[in-house]
Order: C-alpha cells, then structure tokens, then sequence
C-alpha cells in the first residue's frame, strides 16, 4: 500500500511540473462546455427570409407581418419578383424566400385558394426541414384562422380530426437539455482516455518505464498507480461540469446525483482502461496521440448517439455501435438527467458499461505483461 | 539560395515521415476511410419512427388513421399498447419514440362532426427528432382527416408550395460531406505538424537544427512542404470519394476550390507549427491541438450546428475559427456552383488565417531558436 502511495504521489508530482498540463485538465473542459453548452444548438430560430411580394396589399402585409413576429423567422428584406431572390439565396443571406403572387389579397377576400410558393435553399438539409415546418405550420395556422373566422360568420362546422401533441422530458424542446448531458461524457473521454495513454507511452519514449519495472512495485500496483491520478481528475471534472450544466445551464437534473456520480466512475474506468490499451499498442506518443484520436475517439463521437440519432444509422454500423461504451453512459447520463431513471431502468447500460471496461482492461494488463515479461 | 535549404529540410523531414509508415497511413489513407464511414453512417434523414399504437375505439376509422401513420413511410409500428402505464414504459426504454393514442367513440365521434382528438406523445430528448416528429404527425392526421371526409372538405384557403433548391431531396448527406471534409483536413494539418517540432524539442535534435545554417524561413518552409503536400492528396482522395460514393455534385470551378482547399490546409499547418513552436511536451502539444482544431471544427464552424442559432456572443467567437468560412466557400463552390466573385470575403478571410499563422509560427520559432 505505501509503494502504491509513493507512485500515486509521484504521478502528481509529475502532473505538477506542467503547469500547463494542469490548466488544460481543468480549467479547458469548464470553458468548453461553456462555449458547447451554447453552440450546441441544433434548434432553428431567426431564419433569414425574403420576401417577394408581388401583390403590395394589406394582406400580404399582414402575412408578412406574421413571418416577422414569429421567432422563428426574421424577414431581412422585400422585394418585388422571385427573380429578385436569387442573390440573397447564393449569398447566405436568406435561406428562404417566400413569394406572395399578384392578386394575393383579392383572393384571400373573396375567397379563392390561393398558394404561396417557399423557395429553400437546401444545403443545410436539416434545418431546411424544420424551416419549411415552421413556414408550414405558420400558413396553416392562418388558414385555419381564416376558416373559423368564415365559419364564426356562416356558423358552419368544419369536420376533421383534432391533433393534441404532448412532448415528454423536454417540453420545451430545448437542444440543449440533449447536448449539455451528452458533453459531460464526451469531455471525460477525450481527457481520460488521451492522457492515460500518453502519459504512459511518454515514459516508454523515455525508457523510465524499464525502471519502474524493476522497482519491487507489483503489476497491479504499477497500473492502479499510473491511472488512480487521472481517475481522480476525471472525478473532478464529472463535479465541475455538472455543477455547471445544472447551475449555469439550468439542465434539470431529474435523478440521483449519486448514481450519476457512481456511473461515471464506472465510465471512467472504461476510458483509462482503454487509454491503458492504447498505450500498449504504441510505441510513440505521435503514435499514441494518432491512434487515439482516429480509431478510438473521433468513431465513438460520431457514432455514439451523441449528435447523430443511432436509429438513422444502416443496420449493419447500429451493430458496431454496440462496442461503444461512450453510448451506454450518453442513454445513462440524458435518462438520469431528462428521465429522471434509476437504476432500475439503466441496469443494462450499466452493465454493459462494466463489461466492457472489465474487458478492455483484461486486454491491456495481459498485453503489457507480455511485452514487459 | 533559401530554395535549397528548404529543400534539405524538406527531404529529411519526407524521411522522417515516411519512416514511421503508421503516421503516413493514417495521413494519407484513413481521412478517405472515415468519410466512407461517416458519410454513409450519419444522416439527419428521419425515417422509421419507433411508434407505439393505443387504439382504445378499433374500428375502421381508427383502423385507417393507424394505417396512414404507418404508410406514410416515416413511422413503423412497435408496439401495442392498452395503458398509458405501457406508453410511459417504451419512452424509458427508448422502444418507442412517439405514441399516438386513438380515444373511445373516435368513429362515432368523426362521422358525427364532433373533431374526436387524438393523442400524440413524443420523446422530446433530442428536440431536433421531436420538432419533424410533431411535423410529420400533423401533417399525417390533417390529410387523414381530409381523406375520411373526401369531397365534404374545402381547399384550404391559404396554403405552402415549396421548392428547394441545391439540394432538392433535401439529403442530409450533401450537407455533411462538406463539413467532413474541413474537419478532416483540419485534424490531419493540425496534429501532424502539432508534433512535428516539439518532437525533435524532446528528442534534443532541435539543438542540431540550431546549429545548422538554416534561416527560420527555410527550415519553416521545408518542415511544412511535405505535411502541405500530403493534406493536399489525402484531401484530393476525399473529394473524389465523395463525389463517386456519395453523389456530391460539383457545380462550380475546380481552380476555386484547389484555391480554397490550398488556403485552408496553409492556414491548419501554420496553426500546427504555431502550437509545436510554444509547447515543450508532445503531451501539451496534443492537448493544444485538439482543443484548437477538433472542438472548434465540430461545434463552432456550422459544420452541423448552424451558426445563425448562437447566441451573439458565440457568434463572434466563430469568426476566428477558419473553418467557418472555408465551409461556406467549399458549400458555395460545390452545392450551389457560385462564382469565385461572391466568395471574397471567405478567400480573403482564410488568406488573412493562412498568414497569420505561417508569420506568429516564424516569430516564434525564431525567436526559440534564438
């Protein structure tokens, strides 16, 4: 137990001579999930539109005057033909242009159908969807005004079906009660998992390792001292970062903190374990750093969940995303934090979780015991 | 003069690389793989909804109001329900992405005029999904309801007929590759040239360079020529992949967007020398490299969170990341084939990144070597 404290002690120390190393570990994941907290918003407001308005009518005007008070939609300018638009769409500088024709408002009065024609500028095929959902909403909202208005007058009733829609967990439908749970876990990742393993392939590089091998410290020792130092950051990044998404980004935490806590304990052994691994299959930190970032780290962002639904994904790569543990802890942190679960319903995930660190560990301990034995 | 200095520092750097065949591989090889993989792995296209049924009336009418959701093509039918206990149960688990609930006497209750409504309860974790569910819902439940009632409903008297252009499909995909393609680039530049000087920081080697009767530009230019060149095909690679697998069209001028691409990769690897020249451990390097470069490229630069949704603040904070504009020129240049005129600001902006780096790199580095 004291040789195990000594190494731990010298880890810090060592963690300590780079100052720089220090801030980048704890003072970088509270700014970055700042800076996430607010740019990770896949929410469409203010879409830039331009209006063609070829009928020049108090109707028309009262349209575009509901355009412009939605906060969804910001008209940036008017001008008279759909020909008109075609440089605001090449430029960016509005993304939908809505064209009202010639006789717009004298069919609105004497009640002709009349249709508006929406050009959308695709590129950005989602949040062209949910503009053109809006633009929809908004025009049948007014139809359906103009209906009970003509049918308050006549006193007709108008058949159908009536839509009650309720959304669960997020009301609001704010993107961020999604992506704020979701950076907690991928910031323990890319800290993690990256320093375990460079801070082990750096003393490879040079040759101290050999030394440690031949101190009286036991395996076991050896790998719970070099990786107890970066579980005990992590801790301290799990306590900053959901004191920030709670306090700061008012994310309701609808679950236990405790098993939030327990859970991304059980996470972060997951991605020391496969710092550890990947630092066994490294000989250089250029190697390490390579190999982390293109084969471990930037496929299970992607394919996580994190911001691409798994459901969208082909059969065939949903399967592959079983073996990412970062998608077990992201159903674990937003259920605990949007749903409120206990464990009761994360089991699996949890286990899941557990496995898989157990595993990746077996792996990495086994491979180091080869190559050093 | 200079020409052949840089030219040694370039050949022993080109050995250097081509030594360590792992790091080249991943240079050259993997950005093409990753956009195979991501490019078909990563969609906002919203299809087979997981939908449970509660259908408390069964008869024809509700029959058919089910059956609309399910030929739509964008829900799939998981479950049946009798509870709101089991409904509650499918959103935990995430079996069920949305309910419909159909109320008793829905039948009756249409055929008399009455408006039955029924229910439909989405999981709002992820807002964006929920925002077209609710769309598609709506839209599903109108035209059913017109449907049932053929010939007694009027047109609407205002309503929507969009065109889209660009992208007309409105493939999630077309969108995607673009910004792949800068994050791509951007990382590979980034972390390869990170390295490259702290490397021989810590290996002492920068002691010899010292000495050698180099000048700062020379060295400079010779240690970035091989990293440039290699960003350069490894990007090529993706273009190309990306038009032969994914259909990404290519409506504008090549000579624009070996420009654009040039610009951006001369900024990316100044930015790399940049960080080597002020860190002291390959460790710090790393750190440096990711936070600069990986988070900026995927969160700030519209890559797939639209800039325009930011709050003001954060809004500036994107214009110094360069990946914003080299996506609007890359998006301009490919999707909507502009001409080079209009992309002046962008070309200018990255021009402005490029120079900056290469010249804060070359004051650093002379400066380090005293």
């Amino acid at each position: 137990m004291r040789r195990l404290r000594r190494l731990v002690w010298k880890e810090f120390l060592e963690l300590r001579q780079d100052p720089r190393l220090f801030v980048l570990v704890i003072i970088a994941p509270i700014i970055q999930l700042t800076m996430l907290g607010y740019a990770a918003t896949t929410d469409v407001r203010d879409v830039p539109v331009v209006v063609a308005d070829g009928d020049r009518s108090p109707a028309s005007r009262e349209l575009i005057a509901r355009f412009d008070a939605s906060r969804n939609f910001t008209v940036v300018d008017t001008v008279t033909s759909l020909n008109d638009v075609d440089a605001y769409l090449q430029r960016g500088t509005a993304w939908v242009a809505l064209a009202i024709p010639t006789g717009y408002g004298a069919a609105i009065h004497s009640e002709t159908p009349v249709s508006l024609q929406v050009v959308a500028d695709g590129t950005d095929s989602n949040s062209t969807t949910v503009a053109l959902g809006y633009a929809t909403s908004l025009v049948n909202d007014y139809a359906q005004e103009l209906v009970s208005r003509r049918a308050a007058a006549t006193g007709v009733r108008v058949p159908g079906i009536d839509l009650r829609l309720r959304i669960w967990f997020n009301p609001q439908l704010e993107s961020r009660y999604f992506m704020i749970p979701g950076v907690l876990a991928l910031l323990l990742l890319l800290v993690t998992a990256n320093l375990a393993a460079m801070g082990i392939v750096r003393e490879k590089e040079l040759g101290t390792l050999e030394q440690l091998n031949v101190t009286p410290l036991r395996r076991w020792e050896l790998i719970v001292g070099k990786l107890l130092p970066y579980g005990v950051i992590a801790l301290i990044d799990v306590l900053l970062v959901t004191a920030v998404a709670v306090f700061w980004f008012e994310v309701p935490l609808r679950g236990s903190f405790w098993l939030l806590f327990a859970l991304s304990l059980v996470y972060v052994l997951c991605t020391l374990g496969l710092g550890l691994f990947i630092s066994t299959i490294s000989d250089t930190q250029q190697q390490a750093m390579m190999t982390a970032t293109f084969f471990f780290l930037t496929p299970m962002i992607y394919l996580s969940g994190f911001i691409f639904p798994i459901e969208n994904m082909p059969r065939v790569i949903q399967y592959a995303t079983y073996l990412i543990p970062l998608r077990y802890f992201l159903v674990i942190v937003r259920g605990i934090f949007l749903k409120g679960l206990g464990l009761a319903w994360l089991w699996p995930q949890a286990a899941a979780m557990t496995a898989w660190g157990v595993i990746v560990l077996g792996l990495a301990v086994a491979r180091s015991r080869k190559r050093t034995g | 003069m200079i020409g052949r200095k840089a030219l040694a520092v370039y050949r022993k750097e080109l050995r250097q690389i081509a030594r360590d065949r792992r790091t080249l591989l991943i240079l050259v090889f993997v950005p093409a793989f990753f956009l195979l993989l991501y490019g078909y792995a990563l969609n906002w296209d919203i299809r087979h909804i997981a939908l449970a049924v509660e259908d408390r009336d069964g008869t024809g009418d509700s029959r058919a109001l089910v059956a609309a959701f399910v030929n739509s093509g964008y829900f799939d039918r998981v479950a049946d329900v009798q509870s709101p206990a089991d409904i509650d149960r499918l959103l935990n688990l995430n079996t069920a992405r949305a309910a419909l609930v159909i109320p008793e006497n829905f039948g009756r209750d249409l055929v008399n005029g009455l408006r039955p409504q029924v229910q439909v309860i989405i999981n709002g974790d992820n807002a964006n999904t929920a925002t077209t569910v609710m769309g598609y819902a709506a839209s599903i439940v109108q035209s059913a309801g017109a449907a049932l009632f053929e010939g007694q409903l009027r047109e609407p008297p205002v309503s929507i007929e969009p065109r889209i252009w660009y992208n007309p499909e409105l493939r999630s995909t077309l969108f995607l590759v673009p910004g792949l393609i800068a994050y791509i680039l951007m990382i590979t530049a980034v972390i390869s040239t990170a390295i490259s000087i702290v490397r021989e920081k810590e290996s002492g080697t920068i002691e010899q360079v010292r000495m050698a009767p180099i000048d700062t530009f020379s060295f400079m230019v010779g240690k970035s020529i091989p990293y440039f060149l290699i960003s350069l095909t490894s990007a090529a690679l993706i273009v190309f992949a990306a038009m032969l697998l994914f259909g990404l069209p290519m409506r504008g001028n090549w000579i624009s967007l070996l420009v654009a691409v040039s610009l951006f990769i001369a900024g990316a690897l100044g930015q790399g020398l940049l960080i080597s020249t002020a860190a002291e451990t390959q460790q710090v390097a790393f750190q440096a490299a990711m936070l600069s470069s990986f988070l900026p490229t995927l969160m700030l630069s519209g890559f797939i969170f639209p800039i325009s949704s930011m709050p003001t603040a954060l809004q500036l904070v994107t214009y110094v990341v360069p990946a914003r504009y080299f996506l609007v020129a890359l998006r301009g240049i490919v999707l909507k084939g502009v001409p080079i005129a209009v992309l002046t600001p962008q070309l200018a902006a990255l021009t402005v990144y490029a120079l900056a780096m290469l010249a804060l790199a070359s004051v650093r580095l002379a400066r380090e070597r005293g």
